[in-house]
C-alpha cells in the first residue's frame, strides 16, 4: 500500500519552502487594494483613433490628473485609474480628452468612495474569519462522537489557513511584479477556496471516522494511510474536474474574472496538497506527540519512518 | 425493469421535462433576454449607492426619511421607464439604485440625486449677506414670519399637482399651487417685492431659462394661491414638474459607490462565459465516461439533468445572474460530479470486495453519504459567510450571485447525485448491462490489494 504519511516531514518541508516564500512576498510586496477594497475612480474608455499610452499618460498629467495609472486593455482601449471621480469631473476628463484625442466612448466606470472601500475591506477580513470560525464548529461538531473532536476541526483550520496563505501569497507577488491588484472578487475566491479545501478534508477525515469506528487497525498511523489511500483517487479526481472547469473558465472568459479564477487554481492545487498532505499528517502528529520533533532534525525522523 | 424503480424514473422524466420547458426555447438564447435574469455586468446598466446625512433629520425619524427617499426616488426611476429596477435600503442609512440597461449613469444620477427643491430669493440689501450670486444680481433666500416663525419660501410648499402649459401666444408656464403654509408666505413677500425681480434658485445655482438665462421674474401683484414659473424649456419643465410632484428628497444623498457598464461589454462576457461552460462540461462528461465508463456514462446523464435543473431554477425564482455567478455555476458543474465520484468510489471498493452489483449500489450510496453531507454543509456555511459579505455594503451583485449559485447547484446536486445516479444504477443493475463488471472498470486505477 502506498505510504503517504510516513512522508508526512517532506510534505511539510514542501509546504514550508512555498509558505516561507508566500510570507518574504507578502512582507517585501504586500497586498495591492484594487479600488473596491480601498477607494478610487476607474475608467475604460475608447478611443476610435490611435492614442498611445505615453500620450494619455501626458494629457492626463496636463489636466491634473499626476498620479493617475493608465492601463492599455486593447485596440485603443485603455484602463484610468485615478483618485475618486464626482460626475462634473468625470465628464470634464471625458471632454478634454476627447477634444484632444478624437471621438471617445466610455465602456466602464467605477468609483467607489474611501468609506466604502474601507467597510469592503474590513467585511471582507470579518468573512473570511467568520468562515474559518464556523467551519471550526462545524467540523468539530461533525466530529463530536470520535475521541479529540476539536483536533478534526483544528487541523482542518490549519490545511485551510495554508491554502489561503499560498494564494495570498502568490497573489502579492504576482502583485508586486505584475501590478495585480486584489478586488472582490478575489475574496469571493479565496472563500471559495476555504469551503473547498474543507471540503476535501472532511472527506478524508470523514474516512478515519469510518475505519476507526470500523476498528481496521489499532495504530492510528496505520488508519490514516488506509483512509488516505481509498479516498485518494476520489480526491484526484474530484479537483481534476473542479481544475477543467476554472481553466475553461480561465481561458474563455479572461481578464475580467481572471482574479477569480486564478485565485481557485492555485487554492484547488493547493487545497488538494494540503487535505491529503498535510491535515492528515498533523492529526498523526498530534496523536503521537511529535510537535517538537516537526522542528528538530526533520529529515533523521523521515528516513526511520519511512523505510 | 423492477416495480420498486418505476415510480422514482418517472419522476426524475417529470422533472427533466419541466426542467427543459422551463429553460427552453433556446431561440431567444439561454441566456438571452426573455431567458435568465442577467446582472449588469452582462446587460449594461448602473449600480448606485447612496449615503444618506441624517443631519438636518428629527432623531427618531431616520427610517422614516429613508424610506421617504426611496419612494421618491422609484417615482423618479419610472420616468426613465426602465425594467425592473432595483431600489432597497441598504442597512441604516444607504439606497442602492440599479438601472438595468441605463449606462448614461450620469443623467440617470442628475436625476435622481437631483433636489428638485426651488429656492425663492430675493436682492441682498446693502451690508446683507448674499447666498446665491449671478449675473443678475447678489441674492438671499425671501422669508417671511408664519405664525411667529421665519421661514423661506420654497417649493417644499407646493401642492404635488404642477403641470406645464402654454397660452395662447405659445409661452410655456410651469404652473405650481402653494398649500397652506406657502400661500400665507407667498402673500407676505410678494406684498413686500410689488415691481421687483424674484430670483428662483436650484441648490446653488439659479434656475435657467430655455436660453440659459436665470429666471427672475417681477412680481407684478400679490400672489396667494397659485402661481406660474415662466421662460423654461419644453424639456426642463416637464421634467421638473415631474420631480416636483414626486416629492422631495427629505435626507441628502451623496452618491458613494457607482459602477456602470456599457451594454456591448456585456454581450462579449455572456457569448465568452457560455463557451467557458459548454467546454467544461463537454469536459468534465468525457472524463467521467472515460475513467468510470458505464457509471460514468450514467452520471453524465445526471450531470446533464443537473444543468437543466439548475438552469431552470435560476430562471424561476429568479437568479440574477452576473459573471461571477455564471463563475459559480461553471464551478459548480465541476463540483457536482463530486458526489457521483464519491460514490462511484465506494461502489467499485464494494465490488472488489465480491458483492454483488446492487448490493454495492446500495452500500456505495450508504457508505458515501456522511461524507457528501458534512463536505458540502461546509461550502454551505461559506455561501453564507460570502452572501453576508457581499449584501453587507454595496449590495455587490457578483459575490451574492456567485454565493447562491454556488449555493443552490451544490444542493441541486446532492440530490441529483443521491437520486438520479442511484435510481439510474438501480435500473442499469436489473439489465444484463449490469453483469459485465468490466464496464465498472473495478480493477483498474489505484489497487490498493
Amino acid at each position: 500500500m502506498t505510504d503517504i504519511v510516513g512522508k508526512r516531514f517532506w510534505f511539510f518541508l514542501a509546504s514550508g519552502i512555498v509558505i516561507l516564500f508566500c510570507i518574504i512576498s507578502l512582507a517585501n510586496f504586500g497586498l495591492k487594494r484594487g479600488i473596491e477594497l480601498s477607494s478610487g475612480s476607474m475608467l475604460t474608455v475608447n478611443f476610435e483613433q490611435t492614442v498611445t499610452e505615453a500620450d494619455l499618460k501626458q494629457e492626463l498629467t496636463s489636466l491634473g490628473y499626476t498620479g493617475a495609472i493608465i492601463q492599455r486593455t486593447g485596440e485603443g482601449n485603455f484602463l484610468i485609474r485615478t483618485g475618486e471621480l464626482t460626475g462634473e469631473a468625470k465628464t470634464a476628463l471625458e471632454d478634454a480628452l476627447g477634444a484632444k484625442f478624437g471621438p471617445i466612448t466610455e465602456s466602464e466606470f467605477h468609483s467607489v468612495s474611501p468609506m466604502v472601500g474601507s467597510e469592503t475591506f474590513r467585511n471582507a477580513i470579518w468573512a473570511i474569519l467568520a468562515a474559518g470560525g464556523g467551519i471550526l464548529l462545524y467540523i468539530t461538531w461533525a466530529f463530536r462522537k470520535m475521541p479529540n473532536p476539536f483536533r478534526y476541526g483544528t487541523c482542518a483550520i490549519i490545511a485551510l489557513t495554508h491554502d489561503t496563505l499560498v494564494a495570498v501569497g502568490i497573489f502579492s507577488f504576482l502583485g508586486g511584479t505584475l501590478g495585480w491588484e486584489i478586488n472582490l472578487m478575489f475574496i469571493t475566491g479565496i472563500l471559495a477556496v476555504v469551503g473547498y479545501s474543507v471540503n476535501n478534508t472532511v472527506v478524508v477525515f470523514d474516512r478515519i471516522r469510518e475505519n476507526l469506528s470500523r476498528g481496521i487497525s489499532t495504530n492510528f498511523e496505520v488508519v490514516v494511510n488506509t483512509s488516505l489511500v481509498e479516498t485518494l483517487s476520489r480526491s484526484l479526481n474530484t479537483s481534476l474536474t473542479t481544475l477543467f472547469v476554472v481553466l475553461a473558465l480561465l481561458l474563455f472568459v479572461g481578464a475580467s474574472i481572471q482574479n477569480f479564477a486564478v485565485v481557485l487554481l492555485i487554492g484547488i492545487v493547493a487545497g488538494t496538497f494540503s487535505s491529503l498532505c498535510i491535515a492528515p499528517n498533523l492529526l498523526i502528529i498530534w496523536e503521537r506527540g511529535e510537535w517538537g520533533r516537526l522542528f528538530k532534525r526533520p529529515q533523521l525522523v523521515a528516513k526511520t519512518k519511512s523505510q | 425493469m423492477t416495480g420498486k424503480n418505476r415510480l422514482p424514473l418517472i419522476i426524475i422524466s417529470i422533472i427533466f421535462a419541466l426542467a427543459l420547458l422551463v429553460v427552453l426555447p433556446i431561440n431567444e438564447g439561454i441566456l438571452g433576454k426573455r431567458g435568465i435574469r442577467l446582472g449588469l455586468d452582462l446587460q449594461g446598466g448602473t449600480h448606485l449607492v447612496y449615503q444618506a446625512d441624517f443631519s438636518s433629520v428629527e432623531p427618531g425619524t431616520e427610517a422614516e426619511a429613508l424610506n421617504g427617499a426611496i419612494a421618491v426616488i422609484e417615482n423618479r426611476v419610472d420616468v426613465f421607464g426602465v425594467t425592473e429596477p432595483v431600489i432597497q435600503r441598504l442597512g441604516e442609512d444607504r439606497i442602492v439604485v440599479q438601472l438595468p440597461g441605463i449606462s448614461e449613469a450620469e443623467e440617470a444620477k442628475e436625476r435622481i440625486g437631483r433636489t428638485a427643491l426651488l429656492e425663492f430669493g430675493e436682492r441682498i440689501e446693502e451690508g446683507e449677506e448674499a447666498r446665491w450670486v449671478n449675473e443678475l444680481g447678489e441674492w438671499k433666500p425671501a422669508t417671511a414670519l408664519v405664525n411667529g416663525e421665519e421661514k423661506a419660501l420654497t417649493s417644499v410648499f407646493f401642492k404635488e399637482n404642477t403641470y406645464v402649459t402654454r397660452d395662447d401666444f405659445g409661452r410655456l408656464f410651469l404652473i405650481f399651487e402653494w398649500d397652506e403654509e406657502g400661500s400665507k408666505l407667498s402673500e407676505e413677500i410678494t406684498g413686500r417685492l410689488i415691481n421687483k425681480p424674484l430670483g428662483i434658485f436650484e441648490g446653488d445655482s439659479a434656475l435657467l431659462g430655455d436660453e440659459g438665462i436665470p429666471i427672475t421674474p417681477i412680481v407684478r401683484g400679490v400672489i396667494t394661491d397659485k402661481g406660474q414659473i415662466e421662460g423654461l424649456s419644453f424639456g426642463e419643465a416637464t421634467e421638473l414638474s415631474r420631480l416636483l410632484n414626486a416629492g422631495r428628497i427629505p435626507v441628502p444623498l451623496t452618491p458613494i459607490y457607482e459602477q456602470t457598464v456599457s451594454p456591448i461589454l456585456g454581450s462579449d462576457f455572456i457569448r465568452m462565459s457560455v463557451t467557458a461552460g459548454l467546454i467544461g462540461l463537454i469536459l468534465v462528461l468525457l472524463f467521467m465516461m472515460i475513467y468510470y465508463r458505464l457509471p460514468g456514462v450514467l452520471a453524465s446523464g445526471a450531470l446533464i439533468f443537473y444543468v437543466s435543473v439548475v438552469l431552470a431554477i435560476f430562471k424561476l425564482i429568479p437568479v440574477t445572474l452576473s459573471l461571477a455567478g455564471i463563475g459559480g455555476f461553471v464551478l459548480s458543474i465541476g463540483m457536482a460530479v463530486d458526489a457521483n465520484i464519491l460514490i462511484f468510489e465506494r461502489m467499485k471498493e464494494e465490488l472488489r470486495l465480491g458483492r454483488t452489483l446492487g448490493a454495492a449500489i446500495e452500500a456505495g450510496f450508504n457508505r458515501a453519504w456522511p461524507a457528501i453531507r458534512d463536505s458540502n454543509i461546509t461550502t454551505f456555511i461559506v455561501c453564507g459567510i460570502l452572501y453576508w459579505l457581499g449584501s453587507s455594503i454595496i449590495a455587490s451583485t457578483p459575490v451574492m450571485g456567485f454565493a447562491l449559485t454556488l449555493f443552490l447547484g451544490v444542493a441541486i446536486s446532492m440530490f441529483t447525485a443521491v437520486v438520479v445516479t442511484r435510481t439510474f444504477l438501480r435500473v442499469l443493475a436489473g439489465t444484463r448491462l449490469g453483469q459485465k463488471t468490466s464496464l465498472f472498470r473495478v480493477y483498474s486505477g489505484k489497487r490498493n490489494d
